[in-house]
This record gives C-alpha cells, structure tokens and sequence, in this order.
C-alpha cells in the first residue's frame, strides 16, 4: 500500500502543534527513494548473478571440450568425398594390351614383443618349425636377451600366417604390408627388375623399385597423381613370351652361357620384347654376385640385352656401307677392294677362315659375304672424323635412354683415340664395344627409312618424330643389301617363307681379361628386320658363347646359331604381330583349264 | 500478448533442440554408414586386386602353354604359324537367303514370287 507524501491526518496535527508540514513530507520522500534503492540494488544484484552463472557455463563447456580433446586418442579426418579412391598405393605395371605385369598384394609382416610372449623357448621352436629359414636356438637366445622388438619376417602367406595365430602367443604381432607381386613369375624379369621395402614401420611399409624400370620411374610408379592409373610399357606380353621360350631353347641347342633378344617397332621406338637369358624371378631376386673374380654378366641378373656391352662383330658393317651411299662414295654396285689379306701398318687384316673374297667385291657383295677387308676399304674411303659422327647421331657413344635404371650404367666402350686402324676395326665391329639396344636402336633407323628414334619401353600411341640420319633413299639401298645377305649370304637359314627377312650376322671373339681375345669364346649376333620391302620390326639375337656340334667341327660363326634361332623366333613372333605373310606359304592348288 | 509470445518462443525452443538432437544423431548414423561402406569398398578393392593378380598369375604364359599340352588331346592347340594365315576369298560363305518381297497391297505377288526363287542356287523343284 502506497503511503501518501503528505497524510492529512498527520499535516492537520503539525499544523496544530505549529510545526513545519513540509518535514513529514520530505520524510516521506526520504523513505520512498529508499524503498526504490533496495528494490534496483536486488534487481541488479539477480541479474549479475545471472550473468555469472551463464559465464561460468559457456567457460565450463570451453574447458571440458578442451579436456576432451585433449584427452582423447586423435582420429584421421575422413575424406567424405564419393570416388575418392586409396590410392596410396604403388601403380600397377601393364603391357601393351592391358596385361597385368606388376600388382601389389596384401600381407603381412610379423614381428615380437618378446617381454610379452607367455612360452619364448615354445614358440621358438614353434617358429622354426613354420619358417625354414629359422632356427630354434637362436631364436630363442634372441627373444631372451633383452630387446623389446623384434621383427621376424618380411611377409608371409596367409597359410603360414594361419600357424603363426595358430601358436597363439600374445607376444608375436602382425603388421600390414603391401607386397609388389609379379604374377608372371620369370617373364620380363630384367624390364620389371623388382621391388623391395624402403623404410619399415610397425603399421606400414615404403615399397621401392630396386632395380630396372620398377627403379627407373620408382617416384612415377609412387605418384599418388596417378589416382591408381597402371603403367602400360610397350612389351607385349605374347610375344615377350615367346620370345623368351625360343630364345631359352636356342640357348640350349647352342650350347650357349647365355643370350638377349630384342624385338623393336620401328616407326615408334617402341620395345615389343626385351629378353635376357638366363633370367630370374622378380619376386624373389637372387643376391648379386660380390666376389673379386665374379664377372657380373655370370649373375642372371644382368640385362646382356642392356648391360651386355660386347663387340657387334660384322652387324656394324651395314653403317659403313649406308655411309659410303649417302655420302654418295659408292653405290651398291661399286666394286671395292677385298683382296686378303690387307695389311695396315703392323696390322693384318683377314677375312674369316683365311678366305679372299677378292680381288674386286661390289659393295653390296661385300656386305652378303662379310669381307671385313673390303668395308675396311669403304671405311678408308669415309675417314674416321665422318665415321665418328655417324655412329654418334645412331647413338654409339652414348648409354641408350631406355627407362631402365642398368641403361644409364651400359656407357658403350669407345677408344679415346680414333685413329686410322680404329676406323677400320670399327667399320666390321671390333675395337668398340655397344649392346645389343644400340644396334636394335641403329638397326630401326635403317629399317624406318632413316629416321634415327630413341627406344623407349613405354606405350606410344602414335608414331614420333626423330633425328635424320640418313636418306629414304640410302636406307632403301641398304636393307635391300641386308636382304641380300639372306637370300644368298652368310644368314641363309634367316629365309623365313612370307616374311622377308633382311639381315646382318656379326661373330666376334671375346677379349680375355688380361688382354687379347678368346680363340674358342664367341659372340655371336644377327641383327635383322622384318618384312624387308616395308619393315616394320627389328630383331636382334645375341648369343654369349654359343657352339653348334651337329657337324663334323664345332661351328661357332653367327650364321650356324644366331641366325636359326631368330629365324624361328621371326616364324613365330610374326603371326603373333598381326603381320601376314607377304607371299602365299602353302601354293594353291594348281588350276588347269578342263575339257568342255 | 507478452505471455503468449513467451509462451510460443519457448515452445519454438524445445522444437529447435529436438530437431537438433534428431539431426545429431542422423548424421553420426550416417557417418557411420559412410565409415561402413568405405572398408566394404577398400575390402573389395583390396579382393578385387587379389583376383586381377590371380588371375594374371593363372593364366601366364608358361602354365598356359603346360596346359596346352597337357590337354592336347582335347583341345589339339599349336602355335600360331604363317601358313595359317588365310585370304577372305578363299573361305566358303553359305549362299545368302532371300528374304521374301512383301507385295504393296498385302498380297503375294506370284510373277515377282517365281522369279526370286528361280534366283536361287538350288532352284529344281521350286514351282
């Protein structure tokens, strides 16, 4: 109930005593404002409590929130995206039709805690009995002496991972591994070369390539920009096959250490198959050979196809012939001196078996009967500053850029100084030593009309352009030389019906290592291409020691070995290309015009 | 008036906490789901690669060339050689049927009728 400023009953009585009215008035007022004062002051006092309750619950979220995470175990962000693919993973390895060559696997590595293992010397012997390679004891003093980690093994098949949870022992762990797996086992081996792991952690391991194109293009392969995309070399996977398969078989009709072949597109540069033998199993490379004594190309690991930098032999007399025409020198008509034996200095220079095919040899006879004295003639015609550059722009003297991680290493062996005997050594192919990618890569260039490409062991999908070396002209002349050689030279057993086959043979001793050649090592090549009016493969074939024991004596020339080898790999490589025969094989019956 | 506007915000509180709540829970469960099909997807692509290596590794040439000859009595494969190489023109096509000319007004229609099959190879007993 509101109290009045000023009451009448309590005016009317000051008035009566003669006091001042206006003093109950302004206490009146006086105890109103207090009332007033009370009330804001509580009001106030609410609202800051309030306040202070609202404070402290958004700082009690802050700081549970806070307390949380910092408690809590950290979570990978989850890519929510759809299609986003894992693709952590190493790029598969694909030939030319899409046929796996090279796919990872999931597995697993296992590994020991050995303070948790309940029974250490049980499950040693347990282990030895699942692994061959360990051995109980020494497992056993492993796991007891102290150390809190222990790896085991790399991988392991999921049948031996079965027995190892079959063990049971909390102290053995696994860890998740991809593992590179080449599912054809031996083929293609030295292009695929092999992986092997790089860094090792507990949840996963780096996959690295250690060696050939898997080591080449190791961070093209472990680009996560591929999204997945598969490597598709130019090898076809048939063909590869059987290649390999001939070549293997011709190596052991031949008697032969080992050997390469290589099958070339010429118009693209691009390696059908690329072979070398002895081969070995990528998934399970051999240890390279170390000793002192040990020759690398005793390993199988080594590429003789790329590494193998021999002496060509006779293959190279081709160049020096191609050269003299387009230089305008000789024609495939010119006659030429081949009178044996010529002497040079104190060099002697014979023909093979102590021939002379003299005294006069048109050139083109010179290259079907490889006289080495007359291309020694032609190349004297030439001159060794020209002949030096020519074998330079059919890159002779320099590694071949093929994407495999051993090319960069194969430097061909060239004499510093080229002087007037190694011009004439050079022209027949000894003297200085190339693999047999240089000649397949030379040999292209003849084959294409003249166009020199750089081999490659990708896919290309249309043909590219290279350095001229030589006129369409010139190069015409020379494979109809080469084709000569088959028809009536020294690589007759080449003739393969409907084919075309044009080539060059090349036998050339192998240097000992304390100088001089071997009498009884050869190597022997035949470089050839396929069909010869319009080629449209090159095909070497080299054999590292080969000796052909059908006739009375040993026969150790390219023409006995080499040349039926790559015959039989032309015959079945060919229908394998798509490429028809060009003549009918089988004649058609005879139709003779019956009587009406 | 004041009440009731008290009344109805309160009311549109409780509304928005319940869908909010609803809403909270939805996408954990879809998450969850998402998290689900991820490690189907990994699984089978993990399988998926397994069989693409399998299957390469079934079919590499050297078994498949073991086979063959396992299996030549069946199957009597070669390898592919030159002389198997045929011309278009030599193969023997079976003659082609003719199919039958429907008349315009729906009718057969006998002269063109003998005609056609007189066009045809074995044409002796055709009327």
């Amino acid at each position: 109930m509101r109290t009045p400023l000023r009451p009448l009953p309590r005016i009317l009585e000051a008035r009566r005593q003669g006091a001042n009215p206006d003093l109950i008035e302004g206490e009146n007022r006086a105890r109103r404002r207090e009332q007033w004062r009370e009330q804001t002051r509580g009001r106030a006092s609410a609202r800051l409590g309030l306040l202070a309750v609202a404070f402290a619950c958004a700082y009690a979220v802050i700081g549970v929130r806070m307390g949380h995470l910092a408690a809590a175990r950290p979570v990978e962000p989850i890519a929510s995206a759809p299609g986003v693919e894992i693709t952590a993973q190493r790029a598969d390895i694909v030939d030319r039709h899409g046929r796996l060559l090279a796919t990872n696997m999931s597995t697993h590595a296992l590994y020991a805690h050995p303070q948790e293992l309940t029974d250490p010397a049980g499950t040693a012997r347990a282990l030895a009995a699942i692994f061959p390679e360990m051995n109980a004891e020494d497992l056993a003093r492993r796991f007891a002496d102290g150390r809190r980690f222990l790896w085991l093994r790399k991988v392991m098949s999921p049948e031996q991972m079965q027995k190892v949870h079959e063990i049971g022992d909390p102290g053995l762990l696994f860890a998740p591994r991809e593992m590179r797996l080449y599912p054809n086992g031996t083929l293609a081996a030295h292009v695929l070369g092999g992986a092997g792991f790089g860094t090792e952690g507990v949840q996963s391991a780096e996959v690295i390539g250690v060696a050939g194109i898997e080591r080449a293009l190791d961070s093209e392969l472990r680009d996560p920009a591929r999204a997945g995309r598969p490597l598709e070399l130019s090898l076809d996977l048939s063909v590869q096959a059987t290649v390999e398969e001939v070549l293997a078989a011709g190596i052991g009709l031949m008697n032969a250490k080992g050997g390469a072949a290589i099958v070339m597109d010429v118009r693209t540069g691009e390696l059908v198959a690329l072979a070398s033998a002895p081969a070995f199993d990528p998934n399970d490379r051999p240890v390279p050979l170390v000793g002192k004594d040990d020759e690398a190309s005793d390993s199988p690991l080594f590429n003789r196809a790329v590494q193998g930098v021999y002496e060509l032999g006779s293959t190279f007399k081709i160049f020096a012939a191609a050269q003299a025409m387009e230089l305008g020198l000789a024609t495939p008509a010119t006659m030429i001196d081949a009178d044996a034996p010529m002497t040079w200095g104190k060099y002697r220079i014979t023909e093979f078996d102590g021939h002379n095919y003299g005294p006069l040899l048109s050139l083109a006879d010179v290259i079907a009967k490889s006289s080495n004295v007359g291309i020694a003639h032609v190349a004297l015609m030439i001159g060794g500053e020209r002949q030096k550059a020519f074998l330079a722009a059919l890159g002779f003297f320099a590694p071949t850029p093929v994407e495999l991680v051993e090319a960069q290493g194969a430097r061909p062996l060239v004499p510093s100084r080229w002087s007037e005997i190694v011009t004439i050594t050079a022209s027949y192919g000894h003297g200085m030593s190339a693999s047999p990618l240089h000649l397949a890569a030379a040999y292209a260039a003849i084959a294409n009309g003249g166009v020199y490409l750089k081999p490659t062991l990708l896919r290309r999908q249309a043909p590219v352009s290279g350095t001229r070396v030589m006129s369409e002209d010139v190069a015409a002349k020379a494979r109809a030389m080469l084709r000569g050689v088959v028809t009536h030279g020294t690589a007759s057993f080449a003739d393969v019906p409907g084919y075309e086959v044009a080539g060059k043979t090349g036998t050339a001793d192998k240097p000992k290592k304390s100088g001089g050649y071997y009498k009884d090592k050869v190597i022997n090549t035949f470089a050839s291409m396929f069909p010869a009016s319009d080629p449209r493969y090159v095909l070497i074939v080299t054999l590292d020691e080969p000796v052909d024991t059908t006739g009375s004596k040993p026969r150790r020339t390219a023409g006995w070995t080499a040349v039926p080898v790559a015959a039989e790999m032309i015959r079945r490589v060919a229908p394998l290309l798509g490429l028809r025969p060009q003549v009918e094989p089988v004649r058609a019956v005879a139709l003779t015009a019956g009587a009406n | 008036m004041r009440a009731v506007f008290h009344v109805l915000s309160f009311l549109a509180v409780i509304a928005a906490g319940f869908w909010a709540y609803r809403e909270n829970y939805a996408t954990q469960t879809a998450m969850r789901e998402v998290r689900t099909l991820q490690r189907e997807i990994t699984a089978l692509r993990d399988s998926l690669a397994m069989m693409r290596a399998e299957w390469a590794y079934l079919n590499r040439p050297e078994r498949l060339r073991e086979l063959v000859v396992l299996n030549f009595d069946a199957l009597q494969l070669l390898p592919m050689e030159p002389a198997q190489f045929a011309n278009p023109a030599d193969l023997a096509y079976p003659p082609p049927t003719i199919p039958a000319i429907p008349a315009p007004d729906g009718q057969a229609f006998d002269g063109i009728d003998d005609g056609a099959t007189a066009l045809l190879p074995h044409d002796g007993e055709s009327s």
